[in-house]
């Protein structure tokens, strides 16, 4: 019988309270991850399978760009993109959303022109997550006060490792009300742990409950913009943790790692990751999402050899 | 314990060469490789698709700095090779010896002959520039320049009976204008191209720009020639039949392809022409700079 949130009500009331909850979650066994993770890896997907695959990798993907240089024309080279991601073949799917900066959202929501293509904005100071929460909360509100659906926010990794969870809480907390919009609807937050920061697999899980208490609809690993990135293995213990979140509270939340995703090979291992730790329920792009660029034109060379029997080469997917 | 020096032969692993390394084939498969006489001589890996589809991927990621490179220092590289075969003339006297069931001394001078095919090959790559393009005279003040540029990726089919000598004639003319090679050594007797693949990678050339694959031509041709990825396809030791099939594969993404030449005697001189199939003319427009009031002068 799952119990609700409220029954963990009482571990967010004060730091000593939230940090006694953390530290007494199982430690994690950093080999036997590693090893279901690598054999996990192992799956032969072929043919009809891999078709599958890459259409579901594709309709997951939440094609990035998040660079200093990034122009309007190049947020609208990639809007159009993601819309239509193989102009030779009109069956490709859609991805799921297009990842910006906040500045670039408007540019986004106008070029996808209402197609069913979410835009995603990154927040909160992305990616060092160094600014004072006023300002935080600035970023986040004006992102989806420009049309953002989904808001990608960092958390404190500096208050985290300094053990001030209550404060990592109380800061996911505040940036989910101000996804709210006018109207009462509200944007989906994706929560980014920086798991290459973080240094051990026991402080991801416990970032990951920090995120799911505080009202995460997502949980991410990574900015991109580290030098550890997304793993099977970290990917596979933020699975887990949104398996118990779920068993214990009802409440299912999404996973997306994110960064140094670049083959097919890659993708499709992770969706059996997913598959095979919590299930069907997470296998579309409600619940789990790749953050990746370059991916999709791996993905979309793949799917050309499997349509027409021929390898496919660079040649015939856009330079990004 | 005898004193005797009862010795263990230490047998060679033969392997691919593919991206500057030395991989098995993914399929972990072997074939035997017999000499001309019936008698085993080693086991080499029987490629797969996917060893082609690598070795593509390979080539095409070392085309940039190969065909970038100076044709300066592509010649220098070239007669690099013939400096390192020069060093390890003995082992491929006896390679291709055993492969095409020749004399000590036959066998000698075709090792020699591929040498010098290097050598040969080195001069040209800064000389066929001015062979083949030039300033164009055009009817008003450019200078209008043709430059040959090198095609990309080049899948060759190597000569099925000169294992060596005839694989040097057409890999060394695809790299010396800059192109990257997917190199499918002869399938009776691989062996020399193998150990060739230990001399280039000594030989300062950068990885993937010669990649080579052992195994059967019919299994990966196909794939090679209809892959998006592969610029041109040098059919030169494939059969009238697979050859046929290759060409209409190779159609698809307009390949350039060099169809089978009836060659004799690959000893003798082998002109430009296998250069010059795996180039591309690229000509410039540019002002003269010097439009005066009185009309164009130079």
């Amino acid at each position: 019988m799952p119990t609700t949130l409220t029954a963990f009500a009482d571990v967010t009331t004060s730091d000593s309270a939230l940090r006694r909850f953390l530290h007494g979650l199982p430690g994690v066994d950093a080999v036997g991850l590693e090893a279901r993770a690598a054999s996990l890896g192992t799956r032969s997907i072929k043919t009809t399978a891999k078709a599958y695959a890459i259409d579901l990798a594709i309709s997951m993907i939440d094609l990035t760009t998040l660079e200093g240089a990034d122009t309007p024309g190049k947020v609208r080279a990639l809007s159009a993109k993601a819309v239509n991601p193989d102009p030779t073949d009109r069956t490709t799917p859609m991805t799921a959303a297009v990842c910006v900066y906040p500045d670039m959202v408007a540019t986004a929501k106008a070029a996808l022109n209402g197609a069913d293509v979410k835009v995603a904005s990154v927040a909160t100071a992305f990616p060092a997550g160094r600014a004072a929460l006023p300002v935080k909360l600035a970023d986040t509100r004006d992102a989806v006060a420009a049309g953002a659906d989904e808001i990608d926010m960092v958390i404190d990794r500096g208050a985290f490792l300094a053990g001030r969870y209550l404060e990592t809480y109380e800061l996911i907390k505040a940036v989910k009300e101000a996804c709210v919009r006018p109207d009462g609807s509200a944007a989906r937050l994706k929560v980014i742990f920086e798991t290459g920061e973080l240094s051990t697999y026991d402080n991801i899980r416990r970032a990951s409950w920090i995120g799911m208490l505080a009202g995460a609809d997502f949980i991410k690993t990574s900015t991109g913009k580290v030098g550890v990135n997304a793993t099977p293995a970290n990917t596979l213990l933020m699975l887990e943790a949104v398996r118990d979140f779920k068993a214990q509270t009802g409440i299912q939340i999404g996973v997306k790692p994110a960064g140094g995703i670049r083959t097919t090979k890659d993708a499709i291992k992770f969706l059996v990751l997913v598959n095979e730790t919590v299930g069907e329920d997470w296998l579309s792009n409600t619940w789990f999402r790749f953050g990746a660029s370059s991916l999709l034109n791996d993905l979309l060379m793949q799917r050309q050899k499997l349509s027409t029997g021929r390898y496919s080469g660079p040649d015939y997917v856009t330079v990004d | 314990m005898s004193e005797s020096s009862v010795r263990l032969n230490v047998f060679k692993t033969y392997k691919l060469y593919v991206g500057g390394k030395f991989p098995r084939s993914e399929s972990g498969r072997v074939y035997e490789v017999s000499d001309s006489k019936g008698k085993w001589l080693a086991n080499a890996p029987l490629s797969s698709r996917k060893d082609a589809r690598d070795a593509v991927v390979a080539a095409r990621k070392a085309f940039g700095g190969w065909s970038g490179a100076t044709a300066y220092n592509r010649g220098q590289i070239l007669y690099r090779i013939a400096e390192m075969l020069e060093g390890r003339r003995e082992q491929f006297v006896r390679e291709v010896g055993e492969a095409e069931g020749l004399s000590k001394s036959k066998a000698a001078a075709v090792v020699d002959a591929a040498i010098d095919r290097w050598v040969w090959y080195a001069g040209w790559t800064d000389k066929i520039g001015q062979l083949v393009g030039g300033a164009n005279p055009v009817a008003g003040p450019f200078f209008n320049l043709s430059t040959p540029e090198p095609t990309g990726v080049v899948t060759v089919v190597a000569p099925q009976d000169s294992s060596f000598l005839g694989l040097v004639c057409v890999i060394a003319p695809v790299i010396a204008t800059g192109n990257t090679a997917v190199v499918i050594a002869s399938e009776k007797s691989p062996l020399p191209a193998l150990s060739l693949g230990e001399v280039l990678a000594t030989s300062d050339l950068p990885g993937g720009v010669v990649n080579i694959l052992s195994g059967k031509a019919d299994e990966m041709g196909p794939h090679l020639a209809s892959h998006q990825d592969v610029n041109a396809i040098d059919l030169a030791g494939a059969g009238p039949v697979l050859a046929k099939e290759l060409e209409i594969a190779a159609a698809d993404n307009l390949k350039r392809v060099l169809r089978p030449q009836p060659v004799d005697d690959w000893n003798a001189d082998p002109g430009t022409s296998r250069m010059t199939a795996f180039l591309e003319t690229k000509t410039v427009w540019h002002p003269t700079g010097s439009l005066g009031a009185g009309g164009s002068s130079y």
